[in-house]
């Protein structure tokens, strides 16, 4: 070690380090332009002059060895007399360089008098050598050198012409510090920016990226196919840069290993090359992008922070037009992507909010919005002004100069116009996932005729083969909430064929006893990490730890290089001990990542994981004030003594646990509930079925065929004989619910069945009380023999009794109206299967389907086009209108607007279909009382989250699926209650529930039953009690701990400090507050 | 102390769930933002008691930051539409303090807008830069 002083203060650095290299460890600043950390130095551009005691000459600091004994001065006068020369001279030679001017600033040097008294050169190199050696050091290349002599000198490529042995790779452009390296001037090949593929192509990155923002591990990866080294075996210069020297070339790809019981395979999809419309100019026109480099547009981490700037010129577009079906509802793609009419109706709203003069218009076939909500959304998107336009568009041109583009399509009265929009969006659909074919060569699977892996009819998520389940768009493409219920059925499904397994490789943990802190004073100890140059390079880590040394309550402050490392975990467990600590403070990095680690070392010494505070003072300090390394240590050191004064006021929290019950109950007893409780059986768990009628089965009972040919009665007859006989199940007939209480785990039920009452005790609830088919009251429904429901029909089919030479149904009866705000999903497919079905028996029977979106989505498509072709015939009710009909005859006929030719049509028919939508389940307004969970506007139960939870109720512990939920098809009410049955099992499968510690509490000396706070909590955790108390009733309110969750909105809402979050108390955030505002390190001048 | 040289001093709560990890995101993409701002985890806006909010602006505080989840993104259902119904209220307060009513923001940042993040606190310290030093403060 070599030993020295730098400003006054005392240096030790490694022999044949710089003495630059070591300022900069201090966290002292020396200006300069020629350094690079991968490069041999060069002392070229003379900013980091410094001034050694005894010696005559200013040095180049970024050249110079430390030395023994030297005393170097980074700031003395004569040091920026002579910077201030050299930046002056730098500024005659590129005045027009903005790094330079901005140098100048810097430097305080009065430009303009400077260039009275010189002539400037006006270059746009300062010959600092960094492109020239990167190229030949690094690289190996040398594609270029210097030229000339004296103040000719400059570089060039050899003979001044593009130079064929450069790579190409952008090393010289990107070490430059003008920014004034032109790779075409150098090299003859093209350069290739690699496109992020994060954002979708619409911005570049460099070859070593973290892939997105929330990626987990969030660790850099090297892209092997562009890294120079992998590619010629050069460079390496990133080993240079990294002070944790994690980078390591060597490390191969390694095959391991894991024996599993089950696979669940959800490898996704990929978005269809908008190039295959070549027709729509994606790749031609600049200002075409596909819907996913729209989605990045809008976003907040995307290419312009969330501005939709066109690519063409970065202007805001003020008309945009979406094109939907792009690669979808084709021959060859003989499906429908069942996702892009929402997106596009999303992403046109987005951009209505953020800039709502933004004219949008989506130009589609038939508008899907057959999801739950998805109607309402798409009707606010129509009164935000959103201009749907049913065409599907034949070619987009690109206007030239503007790069507008122009669309073709009919108007309102049928004639066709052009318009110009500023940015076209493609709606590209989806296809299988590119490794799709590969996982199922791998896994033994068959693939359907489409490519998407093959499951079972009426069994969605199994696999050709027993122990492989699919979820997500591998299977089919659909959108968020059943991807997210097909994710959860899986894991049920692979829960059921390991159960015998379950908990067989668990390990437990094992820690010393907690020690008693109870009456002690505070004894802090702080660990202040460097996180190698993370938070040294810019926070002055030695003042930050004498600092705390001063604080209140600290008996101990140490720094370490990386505190997260094994070897710093077992010295805090050993400071702990030494110092007997009983608050540990780690000022690092951020609690969201490390806080369960630092948590769990304490807890190894014997402290309650709770007497732990972190300071954040790299993810919120360091790394966000790099250029400002005062301030940055000044607000670390705010943050450690906030942290300080928080940790005195920590106390041990515990978290009660409850037994759980490992039952649970069902209500519902159709194909949901059924599946549900067979499914918890199998994996073990005793399941309760009430159903409120006499027999199980439900709606099933009623679908006498469905599309792809399986018989549902008999799967009915094998399901019903299953849930039956299983040793697990029972079912309880006739069954009406009295009662409902309790909280995850322990929940207590009392239901009425057969003249009996019980009463359970169980861990869990799921939902699956159905919906029925909606009753019309119009179209001569019941006063019309010809006049039938969809289910009516099927049923006569199904008898043989059908017999009729020409059929009308009519589409949305009782769905998608005033009091029917909602698409009830089915119908579309449901005519078209019942049509098919007539063409199959009697081929020559006229078939009319008067609809407005036919909503035949996913691969329900490839039947509407075998309808097609079949000959039914399709007629579009123009919007708003609906058929008049009237008896004729024992016949029907009908008046109708036929949307296409504008005119009405009238018909006469031996029988009318009406297509009716589902109605909610007529005592479902009473069950949600009952069980204090919501129903939305439509009648239907409300998940906890539309997209993410969509199987859960807020609730924890109860759980819904089926028709409950909202309409949809038998495989999705499958998905649905195997995905229900597994979210029950993550609480019936544990034999206590840890309940969250830092919940709310009761003060009871300050509450005086206001109940303020009772309303407010999402979780219906508060309840007002009274108690006698010095011979009076005392009002106080009662924190359930089974359904606290510690968001403290009752903190905030109690007016007399009645209720506190455990380690969020006011009183410890208000000190929190105080601490920051008593500022007594004041900036150093 | 020179007017010039007025540093505003900002109290930022921030949510566990998103605004806490947009701050986390600006730190790893490196985005560089005013040091002024001294942030408070809490685990939901929703926690965050008006007159901690008033305290911090009367003890001297040039500036307080509430930041929550994106409407619909509450990891507790609604704390953060309750937060806004407070902001309404001390919004009110602000006035009866005669305390300008930029020193107080609530903005709505997710995990994933570290970008988002940095450019609220920039434009909130450039604002009450300003406005000048709270007529609360000290000295």
């Amino acid at each position: 070690m070599v030993r020295f002083t730098i400003d006054g203060r005392k240096a030790e650095a490694e022999s044949g380090k710089t003495i630059l290299e070591t300022a900069r460890a201090m966290s002292i600043n020396i200006p300069t332009l020629c350094y690079h950390k991968a490069l041999v130095p060069h002392a070229g551009c003379r900013l980091c002059l410094v001034e050694i005691a005894g010696r005559d000459e200013l040095q180049a600091s970024c050249a110079y060895p430390v030395e023994n004994g030297i005393e170097v001065m980074t700031s003395s006068p004569r040091v920026a007399r002579a910077r201030r020369l050299v930046a002056e001279l730098l500024y005659l030679r590129c005045p027009e360089v903005p790094r330079i001017q901005e140098l100048a600033r810097e430097f305080g040097i009065d430009t303009d008098r400077l260039k009275e008294r010189f002539t400037p050169d006006n270059e746009k190199c300062i010959l600092c050598d960094l492109c020239v050696r990167i190229c030949k050091e690094r690289m190996k290349v040398n594609a270029f050198d210097y030229i000339n002599r004296g103040h000719l000198r400059k570089w060039s490529t050899p003979y001044r012409q593009p130079s064929p042995f450069c790579l190409a790779c952008g090393a010289c452009q990107s070490v430059c510090p003008l920014g004034s390296v032109d790779l075409s001037e150098i090299t003859l090949h093209k350069p290739r920016p690699i496109l992020s593929e994060y954002d979708a192509g619409l911005t570049r990155r460099g070859p070593i990226h973290i892939p997105f923002a929330q990626a987990i591990p969030k660790v850099p990866v090297i892209d092997r196919d562009h890294c120079i080294y992998f590619q010629r075996g050069v460079c390496k210069t990133c080993e240079a840069f990294c002070e944790a020297g994690a980078i390591n070339h060597d490390q191969k790809d390694e095959i391991e290993r894991i024996e599993v019981g089950a696979v669940v395979l959800a490898a996704g999809y990929e978005a269809i090359d908008p190039q295959i419309r070549a027709e729509l100019g994606y790749g031609r026109y600049a200002n075409v992008v596909s819907s996913l480099q729209f989605e990045r547009l809008l976003s907040a981490s995307g290419p312009h922070m969330g501005k939709v700037l066109r690519p063409s010129d970065l202007t805001p577009p003020r008309r945009i037009a979406f094109v939907q079906c792009v690669g979808s509802r084709e021959v060859d793609h003989n499906y429908c992507s069942s996702v892009c009419c929402m997106y596009a109706t999303k992403e046109a709203l987005i951009v209505k909010e953020h800039a709502p003069e933004t004219e949008c218009t989506i130009f589609y076939i038939d508008l899907r919005a057959f999801g739950k909500g998805y109607e309402a959304y798409y009707r606010r998107a129509k009164e935000e002004g959103v201009r749907y336009i049913r065409c599907h568009p034949s070619a987009v041109r690109e206007v030239h100069g503007s790069k507008n583009l122009v669309l073709q399509f009919p108007s309102e009265d049928g004639s066709i116009v052009k318009e110009e929009f500023d940015l076209v969006v493609l709606a590209v659909g989806t296809r299988p996932a590119p490794d799709a074919a590969g996982l199922a060569g791998a896994f033994g699977l068959r693939l359907d005729a489409r490519g998407f892996v093959q499951t079972h009819e009426l069994a969605p998520v199994e696999t050709s083969r027993s122990g492989v389940y699919v979820a997500g768009v591998l299977g089919g493409p659909k959108d968020i909430p059943e991807s997210v219920m097909e994710a959860s059925a899986a894991a049920a499904k692979a829960m059921s064929f390991l159960a015998p397994a379950r908990g067989t490789l668990v390990g437990e943990m094992s820690y010393p006893p907690e020690r008693d802190v109870a009456g002690e004073e505070p004894r802090i100890g702080v660990f202040v990490c460097h996180c190698g140059r993370n938070i040294a390079g810019v926070v002055d880590v030695p003042q930050a730890v004498e600092y705390a040394r001063t604080l209140p309550g600290v008996v101990y402050a140490e720094d370490n290089m990386y505190t997260c490392s094994t070897d710093t975990q077992q010295r805090i467990k050993q400071k702990i001990d030494e110092h007997r600590l009983n608050r540990v403070i780690v000022a690092s990095c951020t609690p969201r990542t490390h806080e369960p680690l630092f948590r769990n070392t304490i807890r190894e010494a014997g402290l309650n994981p709770y007497l732990l505070e972190m300071a954040n003072i790299r993810d919120q300090c360091s790394w966000v004030h790099m250029h400002e390394p005062v301030k940055a240590t000044r607000k670390a050191k705010d943050l450690i003594r906030m942290a300080v004064v928080k940790s005195a006021l920590l106390e041990p929290l515990y978290s009660a646990s409850v037994e759980v019950n490992p039952r649970c109950v069902v209500l519902g007893g159709g194909l949901a509930g059924m599946t549900a409780a067979l499914e918890l059986a199998r994996q073990g768990f005793e399941a309760h079925l009430l159903e409120k009628s006499d027999a199980l089965g439900g709606n099933l009972r009623s679908v006498k065929f469905l599309l792809n040919g399986v018989d549902p009665q008999e799967r009915l007859r094998d399901l019903v004989s299953r849930v039956s006989s299983h040793p697990r199940v029972r079912v309880y007939n006739k069954a009406e619910l009295v009662d409902f209480e309790g909280s995850a785990g322990n929940f207590l039920t009392r239901f009425r069945a057969d003249g009996h009452l019980y009463e359970i005790q169980h861990g869990a609830l799921i939902v699956a009380t159905g919906a029925a088919e909606h009753r019309p009251s119009e179209y001569l429904y019941g006063q019309h023999p010809a006049v039938v429901t969809q289910l009516e029909l099927e049923e006569r089919l199904a008898r043989g009794n059908f017999q009729a030479a020409s059929v009308a149904m009519v589409q949305c009866v009782g769905a998608c109206e005033e009091e029917h705000g909602y698409c009830s999903r089915l119908c579309c497919a449901q005519a078209i299967k019942t049509a098919l079905k007539i063409k199959e028996r009697s081929p020559d029977t006229a078939i009319f389907i008067l609809h407005r979106d036919m909503r035949t989505y996913g691969f329900y498509e490839a039947s509407y086009r075998e309808a097609r072709e079949r000959g039914v015939r399709f007629i579009r009710m123009a919007e708003g209108t609906r058929p008049e009909v009237a008896a004729s005859n024992g016949r029907v006929t009908l008046s109708v607007t036929d949307d296409i030719l504008k005119g009405r049509l009238g018909l006469e028919t031996d029988m009318l279909v009406l297509s009716t939508g589902i109605d909610p389940g007529e005592g479902n307004r009473e069950l949600a009382q009952v069980l204090k969970v919501p129903l939305n506007q439509d009648g239907f139960f409300l998940e906890a989250h539309m997209k993410l939870r969509p199987v859960d109720f807020a609730t924890d512990g109860i759980f819904l699926c089926g028709l409950a939920h909202g309409p949809k098809t038998a495989d999705e009410s499958i998905a649905q209650a195997c995905a229900a049955a597994a979210r029950a099992a993550t609480i019936l499968s544990k034999p206590r529930i840890e309940l969250e510690a830092a919940i709310s509490e009761v003060v009871d000396e300050n509450c005086d039953g206001c109940a303020y706070c009772v309303e407010p909590c999402s979780y219906k955790a508060i309840t007002l009690i009274e108690y006698a108390k010095d011979g009076g009733v005392k009002k106080t309110v009662d924190v359930d701990p089974g359904k606290c969750r510690g968001c403290g909105v009752c903190q905030a809402t109690c007016p007399k400090k009645g209720v506190v979050v455990r380690g969020f108390r006011l009183d410890q955030l208000s000190a929190m507050v105080d601490a920051a505002l008593a500022v007594d390190t004041p900036v150093p001048v | 102390m020179a007017e010039e040289t007025f540093e505003p001093l900002i109290i930022g709560f921030c949510c566990n769930w998103c605004s806490y990890a947009g701050a986390d995101l600006a730190g790893v993409s490196r985005l560089q933002y005013p040091p002024n701002l001294r942030i408070i985890r809490v685990m939901c806006s929703g926690m965050v008691h008006p007159n901690l909010v008033m305290d911090a602006l009367t003890k001297g505080a040039d500036g307080v930051l509430v930041c929550g989840c994106h409407p619909g993104d509450c990891h507790y259902q609604e704390g953060n539409l309750k937060a806004q119904s407070r902001a309404d209220a001390i919004k009110l307060m602000l006035q009866d303090f005669g305390i300008e009513e930029e020193r107080f923001r609530l903005e709505w940042v997710s995990a994933s807008e570290g970008p988002r993040f940095a450019q609220v606190v920039t434009e909130m310290t450039e604002q009450i830069r300003e406005l000048g030093p709270s007529p609360y403060r000290m000295g």
